[in-house]
């Protein structure tokens, strides 16, 4: 087993491991806060993945926005719910066996799957930064569903501030 | 010298504790947080193979970069849904979001 | 002149439509326009007899002609005329008749008399108030039109029976008269008694016309034929017809058509058995008695039976035994000429006695020709008509007489009853006169009257036809007839008045007495032209015109003269009328009948006509009342039919019921009310899918995911 199997695993068994925690603690802060352990163990597969870049947009957008998003209503709605209850509702178990099931099928569909057994990745050198940014920007590249996420972005804050905006004159 | 199967075990895994979240947690913060963790999932699912197989073309980068875009939006978009609805109803409950009731 | 035989009886047809057309209410209008039509009739009539008599051979060439009328096939039905001495003498009895009664019409229904208040149609007219008189008078008719109307079809009916020349067309002019005597005895509609008699008169005429038209189709159907000359003088017609036998009781078709056409006769003239519609046929007004029931229509059946005396008496011979059919007619017309007579004893009403009269002398009429004698039968019908029209005529006057005294008086009496009469010579000479006059024809007063000749000729050709068991029975009618006349007249004119409306009573108008005398010339005179050649000394003065004119071939001469049979005629008679004279003459009481305490029973049976009508009723008329209003109404049509509808009917409805009950409420509603039952309760239990949650959403489509995969992959795999 070399190092970087390892290092894989441990990783993976921290992200893994706190994401569980998301899905099962009471108390909505600690959720919040395991969410973002279980971030970060993601940013460092997609290091290991060569993609350093989105590592770090992971970390600034996902950690550094999404989460404190997250947060902030966490701590807006906190009043509202004890945190004594269980907080599993119920018909988990009809969720827990779904979503097993659906581990199992995708489970045998990887193993049947030829590609997977690739080992080695590609050249680091191409796959860059530089060329991400010249193919997000070229017009025969992918400047198009560049646009378009953002407008996508735009309409979604108009949106979200429309809908979350009190009647009386609300925050903005 | 990992496989891709390990790095697409892993993602399936992160997909389905997001989606058990989803489907079982009553707090519906605690629901956006599950799907989170499902589109992280599909983050490492799209890198695993861009790295693995198609190592050349900036596809699967650039799928990847528009999914966290549509990522941050929906979620930006969800948490202001769920303060509206909060404000409303009085209750982050999701059975207590029950007008679709028939 | 074959042209005027055509002609003779369409005036009073075209008067019948005339008046009623357009002369319905008015009174002068239409009797004028009846006694012109009556006028014309007669005065063609006689032009054709004085034609007739004076040609010599109008037996063997009499005037005829006929024309195509009804196609049957390959032959025609035909109309015609015929004129032979029969048919002569008969047109002239018959104009002069129906002219002398449609004048004595005219002031039997009190024409020119005010309308009485309170007179209704359909009732006889029953006075008028008038100011000044004392009491009431006499009303005018209010159905007067109508009358003239019905007697001018009659006389057309008449007309064209005597002059037809075959037995289709005298059939239906048969029935036309038939009609005419129902509408004329049913004229007072509104008296139930009237009513009944019209019914009864046509039902039982009918009986015997039923009769008459099988011997019509028997005839057609073996000759061909119906003309009264092809088969009635033809010879060899009548020897195939008398010899040829019928299936019936082994007589030959001569004998069966004979007795057949005969049975039409006894209806017609009223024979026993089917006498009883004519007493009650009196219910019609006077005039309609006389001309219908005396003079013509029953004459008609004489006439019939004379027509068809070469048939009847097919294979006959004088002084050989009769046929079948003449035996027959001489047994029933003796029987019923006494039967008749000895009822009209018992009878109290004027008209009655007239009535049963009748039906006596036409038994003598039907006897004299069973007898073979056709001279003496058509000579009897000849005079008969005239006096007999002439006392029915003369009741008329006493009746109206009557009528007159009891408005006047107020008196209760019966106009009609002889005995409430009495002493009406004084009162009314003219009518006393002409009336003895014909009581005396009737009761063959010897010499002066007609009656004398031809009830004689009758009786001697009996006796010389050695029937004498005929001969007995009508010397003894005779003397019969001789003694109700007599009663009659003593009852009526001599003596005292016995109530206040006989006291009253007048003469009646002009123009009803000079019918009246009219009437009485023919009564007295017409017997001088029948005188038969060998009669004592008169035979050289006055030859036998009558007898002559009629041919005489199918009588037998009648030899030498013998004075039996004439002097039992004149005995029978003057014993008759001394004895009618003798029993009545201080009759004093309105009530009581002499004859009553005299006869015992005898005069009961008599009175009641010997309890035919009776014997009738229960023997016909209460079955056939039994069978129609018990048997087909109740039983069958309300019962069975009925039932049987009402079945039906029930079965319908049960078969709708059930139907409902078992298809249409749980099919056809059951199926629809049951899927939108299962509709609603399918939406009840699949709306708690709805549940809002959008977990449970997910969870319930990511598991049909799993399957579908586990599926797939069982199925790559697999």
């Amino acid at each position: 087993m070399s190092a970087a199997q390892v290092l894989f695993i441990l990783v993976s068994t921290v992200t893994l491991f706190s994401a569980v925690m998301v899905v099962s603690v009471r108390r909505m802060m600690h959720a919040a806060l395991w969410l973002i352990v279980s971030l970060l163990g993601v940013a460092v597969l997609f290091v290991l993945l060569q993609a350093g870049f989105f590592a770090m947009v992971q970390v600034l957008i996902y950690i550094g926005a999404i989460s404190i998003l997250i947060i902030f209503a966490v701590m807006l709605t906190r009043q509202v719910m004890s945190e004594k209850i269980p907080q599993l509702n119920r018909g988990w178990v009809a969720g827990l066996v779904a979503a097993g099931g659906l581990m199992i099928i995708l489970a045998f569909v990887f193993r049947d799957f030829p590609g997977s057994l690739a080992t080695t990745m590609g050249d680091p050198s191409a796959g860059d930064v530089v060329t991400l940014g010249k193919a997000l920007a070229d017009p025969n590249g992918f400047a198009i569903p560049f646009e378009l996420a953002s407008i996508l972005l735009v309409a979604a804050l108009i949106g979200t501030i429309y809908i979350a905006m009190e009647r009386k004159g609300g925050e903005q | 010298m990992i496989p891709l199967s390990w790095y697409l075990l892993v993602a399936a895994a992160l997909f389905c504790i997001g989606l058990f979240g989803v489907l079982a947690r009553k707090n519906t913060i605690a629901i956006l947080m599950g799907l989170e963790l499902m589109l992280n999932a599909v983050n490492i699912n799209l890198l695993a193979f861009w790295s693995y197989l198609h190592h050349a073309q900036m596809n699967g980068l650039v799928f990847a970069a528009i999914v966290f875009a549509a990522a941050a939006a929906e979620t930006a978009v969800g948490l202001g849904l769920i303060i509206s609805a909060y404000r409303r109803r009085g209750s982050v409950t999701a059975n207590d979001l029950d007008t679709m009731k028939g | 002149m074959q042209t005027l035989l055509w002609l003779v009886p369409l005036p009073p047809l075209i008067a019948f439509a005339l008046i009623s057309l357009f002369a319905r209410g008015k009174r002068g209008l239409s009797h004028w326009v009846a006694l012109v039509s009556a006028g014309l009739s007669f005065l063609g009539s006689m032009t054709l007899f004085a034609w007739a008599v004076g040609r010599q051979d109008l037996l063997e060439n009499p005037l005829a002609a006929s024309t195509n009328w009804l196609p049957t096939g390959g032959s025609w039905l035909r109309v015609g005329v015929l004129l032979d001495p029969l048919a002569a003498l008969t047109l002239f009895f018959v104009a002069w008749t129906v002219l002398m009664i449609f004048i004595y019409s005219v002031g039997y229904h009190n024409y020119g008399q005010p309308v009485g208040a309170h007179d209704l149609p359909g009732l006889p007219p029953h006075g008028a108030e008038l100011k000044g008189a004392h009491g009431k008078v006499p009303s005018v008719e209010p159905l007067y039109a109508r009358f003239f109307a019905f007697i001018s079809l009659f006389a057309f009916a008449m007309f064209a029976l005597v002059v037809s020349d075959n037995l289709l067309v005298l059939y239906v002019a048969w029935e036309i008269m038939g009609l005419c005597s129902y509408l004329l005895i049913g004229f007072w509609y509104a008296r139930p008694s009237a009513r009944d008699a019209a019914v009864k008169a046509f039902l039982t005429t009918r009986v015997g016309d039923m009769f008459m038209l099988l011997g019509m189709a028997a005839l057609y159907s073996l000759t061909g034929t119906l003309n009264f000359r092809e088969i009635l003088s033809n010879p060899v017609v009548l020897d195939t017809l008398a010899t040829t036998l019928s299936p019936v009781f082994g007589l030959s078709w001569a004998a069966l058509i004979g007795l057949l056409i005969f049975a039409g006769t006894i209806g017609k003239s009223a024979q026993f058995p089917l006498h009883t519609w004519l007493p009650d046929a009196m219910e019609g007004p006077t005039p309609v008695s006389a001309m219908i029931h005396a003079a013509t229509m029953v004459s008609a059946g004489v006439f019939l039976a004379a027509r068809f005396f070469p048939l009847i008496s097919a294979g006959w011979e004088a002084g050989q035994p009769l046929t079948t059919p003449m035996l027959v007619m001489a047994v029933v017309g003796s029987f019923t000429a006494l039967f008749a007579a000895l009822i009209a004893l018992g009878q109290r009403d004027i008209k009655r006695v007239l009535a049963y009269s009748t039906i006596s002398q036409l038994g003598y009429m039907v006897a004299a020709l069973g007898i073979g004698a056709y001279g003496a039968a058509v000579f009897h019908l000849f005079t008969h008509a005239f006096f007999k029209a002439l006392l029915f005529l003369g009741s008329g006057s006493v009746i109206h007489g009557m009528e007159h005294g009891q408005l006047a008086t107020g008196d209760a009496a019966d106009p009609q009853d002889m005995f409430s009469m009495g002493g009406l010579r004084k009162k009314m000479p003219v009518t006393f006169l002409t009336f003895l006059a014909g009581a005396l024809a009737l009761s063959g007063f010897p010499l002066l009257t007609a009656g004398f000749w031809s009830k004689d000729e009758i009786l001697s050709s009996a006796f010389h036809g050695n029937h004498l068991i005929i001969f007995i029975v009508l010397a003894l009618s005779a003397l019969v007839t001789a003694f109700y006349s007599m009663r009659q007249v003593t009852l009526t004119f001599l003596g005292s008045p016995r109530t206040p409306s006989a006291e009253h009573t007048h003469e009646s108008k002009v123009v009803m007495t000079v019918p009246l005398v009219v009437l009485a010339v023919f009564a007295i005179a017409a017997g001088w032209f029948g005188v038969p050649g060998s009669f004592l000394g008169l035979g050289a003065f006055l030859p036998n015109f009558i007898g002559n004119f009629l041919g005489g071939t199918h009588e037998a001469e009648a030899g030498a003269f013998n004075a039996t049979p004439l002097l039992v005629s004149v005995g029978v008679s003057l014993t008759g009328l001394f004895l009618g004279w003798l029993v009545h003459r201080k009759q004093s009481s309105p009530s009581i009948d002499p004859l009553k305490r005299g006869l015992g029973f005898v005069y009961t049976a008599l009175e009641r006509k010997f309890w035919v009508d009776e014997a009738y009723d229960l023997v016909f008329i209460r079955p056939a009342k039994f069978l129609a209003e018990t048997v087909t109404s109740v039983w069958i049509d309300r019962g069975l039919l009925d039932g049987i509808l009402h079945g039906i009917g029930n079965f319908g409805n049960w078969f709708g019921r059930t139907l409902r009950r078992v298809i249409d409420i749980p099919v056809a509603n059951g199926v629809p009310d049951g899927a939108a039952a299962g509709a609603r309760w399918s939406g009840l239990k699949l709306r708690l899918t709805q549940s809002g949650h959008v977990q449970q959403y997910l969870v319930t489509s990511l598991m049909l995911v799993v399957l579908a995969g586990l599926v797939l992959l069982l199925v790559l795999n697999g």
